[in-house]
């Protein structure tokens, strides 16, 4: 074997010596190809190896939410509310999927949705993030999170499961798991869908929020949250902390290999104040009512009457738990449960269905009508009148030169509150309302002129929201002199323009009351005042707020702050309680308050309400009450019944039904009956709905 | 006289053994072993690939291997007579069999370019031979050229109808359409025209023409999108994740995470996971850099090294111009297809289809090449054998 160098001495035929210099050439050509290799080679594995590690390690692991299963609500007695059921849902990874090749990605969505069942157009769609470019319209985007695995579809069978997860070499980033889904076994047929609420997937802007405010938006991603109801009030506790598992996956993003692992903290279970059984019937009384106003004439409007919405609130006046609250019409929450769609998602926002994602008891805000009459009273009799104070109960009583009427014109004569009160005499408060707003400066144009009825309705807290665990709570508006003036500064433009040219059918009462709005409606007239003393105008509350008055009578004058939630359980099983909280005690003497519960005994017993209470053991369950019914322009009236015993206040508001007793009444005493187990006139604690 | 030379060569060929080039020989064998090593490793966690026996393409690439081996042993046996009588044929062969690769039906698209014939057990590449039969007749018509003029160096028209004999296969493989092997080719075209002695002017111009048929293919896009974008990817690979910018990324990443003393065999995540796509074949030398680290990848190109040289060492020394030409077209060949494959995978080519010599998978890449490993060795003997007669 020769090791002659190369361009040694062949003894044979020496190679011609171009060939030879070109073959040099080459060699040295090629070898400096391969430094070149070896210098990149050098520069990959020494010089840049840290960072492409690091490229690795962010390539093979993953960090895997464990989520949390979320906490259930159950009402007072642990019966569940809202529980959660096991579903096979398909997701696709983001992920994963648009690091494949274009093709690829294509080829394994098809073969999903031919799976499924779907058309690849409509999945395609479902896998894509809202406002990115080619991305559908909400809902059909996807607005969560991008590195959360997008749920296509739930509830899919056992069978397309498992073809999914034998065939994953043809499903990158797809996968077929078990997930807790929201389920609502509405016990006795309850719904509470606006105590309760829903859940809806976390958007992206909700995860910035959250990174800004400087928690950790990872823990976050893969969240529902909580959008309405005591879900969306309790999120946090309800929602536990999911676990983080960090995994190995492959370039199909299929995990190999678990790294570590925290086990998920799963969500406290929240106990509510609601008891089934009485929602389940407060929400049959309601329902019932509505529709027997709506087969009953209305003689004012000479048709039948509307009663497109109402509500209802059960309330504990020791505490303020509110032991049931409904409001119609309702909705299924379990229509948001997996996705919604948009025609689901339409109908919870529309009109015509009478918006039933408006929760009434809460955001209603509606004249009070003469339920708002004990706060006058209390307001009178702190400011000069006494029980001693008697006033004539005429038809009707003349402002200027206008007559405000009493209820059906009836006159009655000379009397005092408690009769006043019974029997609900409009001409008796007027009288007082008059004579304060004289002795305020009457329409002067003082507009912080102390006036003590209004001051009076918001020591009853009025005016604002009553802080109830509940979401967007509406707080309902005083109309006094101070809002007088910024409503006229608003609307002022408007009316001048009408009252100079009034549109075409116009009727002669709009006319009427734009000319004089343009020139001095910011004016409190004794109209305004009178109309004050008893609910009527401007002046607006929410059932709720009415349920808080109503219980600060039964329990002698504390204002609660109403709540939903009773307590929460931790995953451990420690249990936490909510203590009631009190927002004050109301200005007025325990006598007067006295005077006041003493007289709404007669409501149903001689006043407004009796006809419907007939043979109510009054003596047994001592009931208090006060019916309203408010006037609004252009619409039927809104039927009110306030009631309480010493320990419930029950308030129902439908409203274009009517009479608070001709609307509400049957309602609310069968309600009473369940309460208290009444049969008849027999009272038996144990036929109580509310009885263990 | 005659008597005497017989009975020498008779001796010669039983100790022929003694005088294979074993530098060369050891080199090849080591570059396969070590690829039959990667290729396991790359493919034993993916049943999808291997039905589910771990050891399938370790077995196959052996397999190969061992049949490529005879191939090697019957050409570095044969006399140099019969290789000239049937490179004609060879030729017209690989020329055959690069139109049949056209036919649709017959020809499978892979990745873009037709250039497979399936057949019934086995799929056949004829691009791979047709590297080695491209060398061997421009080197056989040159080398009849200069022995019956008695000239050292070529002449224009010996050049011009060397190229046109390499135009045929060339403009077939265009078609495929398959750049890797077209950019091939043209090195080892130069690489035999440069050594057939021309002159200079010849060589400069060709160069010209090589740039100019560039820059024409490039206006007239002859190329196709995806053969642009895989140019454009190797200059920028974040400018297409999805498409080959993500090879072209994954393989960056796994040779980085090798290190200088890589991840362990079978211990490579970006291997074991499937992150760098074809990393059986085209891309096995990034298993090499993130298994082996810079003391295996390296390893490979300094054994390509000892091939070069050994097979440089056979041109300089061979005992005719056939010869010369023959181990020249075969350096060139071998010496630009492992830097641009390596090249690629390291991110400083663009991503074409070609294997690694003697590393990569494939049953054709392994014949053509250990074919030609047993030409230089026919090559190297008849040299050796020539010195002991004289």
């Amino acid at each position: 074997m020769s090791w002659s160098p190369l361009l040694g001495m062949d003894p044979v035929r020496k190679t011609p010596l171009r060939p030879r210099l070109r073959l040099l050439v080459i060699q040295v050509l090629l070898l400096s190809l391969l430094a070149t290799l070896f210098g990149r080679l050098w520069w990959l594995q020494v010089v840049a190896t840290e960072q492409l590690q690091q490229a690795a390690v962010l390539n093979r692991a993953r960090e895997v939410l464990v989520p949390a299963t979320r906490g259930s609500i159950v009402d007072a007695r642990g019966r569940t509310l809202v529980g959660n059921r096991v579903s096979l849902v398909i997701t696709v990874d983001r992920a994963v999927i648009t690091k494949l090749p274009a093709a690829q990605a294509r080829a394994a969505l098809s073969r999903l949705a031919n799976v499924l069942g779907q058309s690849y157009a409509e999945l395609e769609a479902r896998t894509k993030l809202c406002g990115e470019p080619g991305a559908s319209k909400p809902p059909v985007c996807w607005n969560g999170s991008p590195y959360q695995p997008i749920p296509v579809a739930k509830d899919v069978s056992e069978q397309v499961a498992i073809e999914i997860m034998e065939r994953r070499e043809d499903f990158p980033g797809i996968v077929a798991d078990s997930a807790a889904l929201r389920a609502y076994p509405a016990p006795y047929g309850m719904n509470a869908a606006h105590v309760l609420g829903y859940l809806s997937p976390i958007t992206t802007g909700e995860l910035d929020a959250i990174e800004q405010s400087g928690a950790d938006p990872v823990t976050h991603r893969s969240d529902l949250v909580g959008r309405a109801g005591v879900e969306r009030t309790y999120d946090r506790l309800l929602r536990g902390t999911p676990g983080v598992k960090s995994v190995t996956v492959d370039n199909l993003g299929r995990a190999n290999g678990v790294e570590k692992q925290t086990a998920p903290v799963p969500g406290s279970t929240l106990v509510t104040s609601i008891d089934a059984r009485l929602q389940a019937l407060v929400e049959r009384e309601l329902r019932t009512a509505i529709m027997t106003a709506r087969k009953t004439h209305d003689k004012i409007t000479e048709r039948k009457y509307v009663a497109d919405s109402g509500a209802a609130v059960v309330m504990d006046t020791t505490t303020g738990q509110v032991v049931a609250m409904t409001s119609y019409p309702s909705y299924d929450p379990g229509v948001w449960v997996g996705g919604i769609s948009q025609r689901e998602l339409n109908a919870l926002y529309s009109q015509a269905a009478g918006t039933p994602l408006l929760s009434r008891a809460t955001q209603g805000q509606l004249a009070p009508g003469s339920t708002f009459k004990p706060i006058t009273t209390a307001g009178a009799m702190t400011n000069g009148y006494s029980k001693r104070t008697r006033l004539d109960c005429s038809s009707f009583f003349e402002v200027g030169n206008r007559r405000f009427k009493n209820y059906e014109s009836a006159s009655h004569g000379m009397m005092s509150f408690d009769q006043a009160l019974a029997l609900s005499c409009d001409t008796f408060f007027y009288r007082i309302a008059y004579n304060l707003w004289l002795d305020e400066g009457g329409s002067s144009g003082n507009v912080d002129a102390r006036d003590p009825l209004v001051e009076m309705a918001k020591k009853w807290g009025l005016g604002r929201p009553t802080g109830i665990d509940l979401p967007s709570e509406s707080g309902g508006r005083i109309a006094d002199r101070k809002w007088k003036k910024e409503y006229y500064d608003a609307q002022k433009d408007y009316y001048c323009a009408l009252a100079e040219k009034p549109k075409p059918g116009m009727s002669s009462f709009l006319k009427q009351f734009a000319r004089e709005f343009c020139v001095d409606g910011w004016r409190y007239r004794a109209g305004d005042a009178v109309n004050f003393a008893i609910g009527q105008g401007d002046t607006t509350l929410t059932p709720l707020q009415l349920a808080t008055v109503y219980s600060a009578l039964s329990n002698g004058g504390t204002l609660w702050q109403p709540r939903v939630a009773e307590a929460h359980i931790s995953p451990a099983g420690h249990r936490t309680p909510f203590p009631p909280k009190s927002r004050g005690k109301v200005p007025v003497p325990d006598s007067t308050l006295r005077y006041i519960d003493d007289a709404l005994r007669d409501t149903v017993r001689t006043g407004t309400a009796a006809w419907k209470f007939t043979g109510f053991p009054l003596d047994k369950v001592p009931l208090r009450a006060k019916t309203g019914t408010a006037e609004r322009y252009g619409k039927q009236t809104t039927s009110w019944l306030a009631s309480y015993t010493d320990r419930y206040a029950v308030v129902m508001m439908i409203s274009q039904a009517g009479t608070g007793s001709g609307a509400s009444g049957d309602a609310v005493r069968h309600i009473w009956e369940g309460i208290y187990g009444i049969k008849g006139n027999t009272v038996d604690p144990r036929a109580s709905v509310l009885a263990r | 006289m005659t008597t005497m030379v017989s009975a020498r060569v008779r001796a010669d060929r039983r100790s022929a053994l003694w005088q294979v080039d074993w530098m060369l020989v050891i080199g090849v064998v080591a570059l396969a072993a070590i690829g039959a090593v990667l290729v396991w490793s790359a493919t034993f966690q993916r049943p999808a690939l291997t039905g589910g026996d771990e050891h399938a393409y370790l077995v196959k690439h052996a397999m190969n291997f061992g049949l490529g081996l005879v191939l090697a042993v019957a050409a570095a046996l044969v006399d140099h007579r019969w290789v000239r009588i049937l490179t004609p044929f060879a030729y017209l062969a690989a020329v055959a069999g690069l139109v049949l690769v056209l036919v649709p039906g017959v020809g499978e698209v892979v990745n873009g370019s037709r250039s497979w014939i399936r057949l019934p057990g086995l799929s056949v590449q004829p691009s791979e031979f047709a590297k080695l039969t491209v060398i061997v007749a421009m080197a056989l018509l040159i080398a009849e050229r200069l022995e019956v003029n008695r000239h050292d160096d070529a002449r224009t028209v010996d050049i011009v109808q060397a190229l046109a004999i390499a135009a045929a296969p060339v403009t077939l493989v265009v078609l495929q359409p398959d750049l890797g092997t077209v950019m091939v080719m043209g090195a080892l075209v130069a690489g035999v025209i440069a050594v057939s002695g021309v002159s200079k002017r010849w060589l400069l111009g060709l160069v010209a023409a090589a740039v100019l048929a560039a820059a024409v293919a490039l206006e007239l896009h002859v190329l196709k999108d995806y053969q642009l974008a895989r140019f454009a990817a190797f200059a920028d690979p974040s400018q297409d994740p999805r498409g080959i910018g993500y090879n072209v990324n994954q393989a960056r990443i796994a040779i980085g995470n090798g290190g200088v003393f890589g991840q362990g065999l079978f211990h490579g995540s970006q291997t074991q996971n499937s992150f760098v796509p074809e990393q059986h074949t085209d891309f096995v030398f990034t298993v090499a850099g993130e298994e082996l680290g810079l003391l295996g990848a390296g390893g490979i190109i300094l054994l390509f090294a000892i091939v070069l040289w050994r097979a440089c060492r056979i041109a300089v020394k061979a005992r005719d111009t056939f010869g010369r030409l023959v181990a020249t077209g075969i350096v060139c060949w071998f010496g630009f297809q492992a830097f641009e494959n390596i090249g690629m995978t390291l991110g400083i080519m663009p991503v074409t289809g070609l294997p690694l010599p003697f590393v990569s998978y494939g049953g054709s890449s392994m014949f053509a090449c250990l074919l030609a490993v047993g030409l230089l060795q026919n090559i190297h003997l008849r040299a050796t054998r020539t010195r002991h007669v004289r």
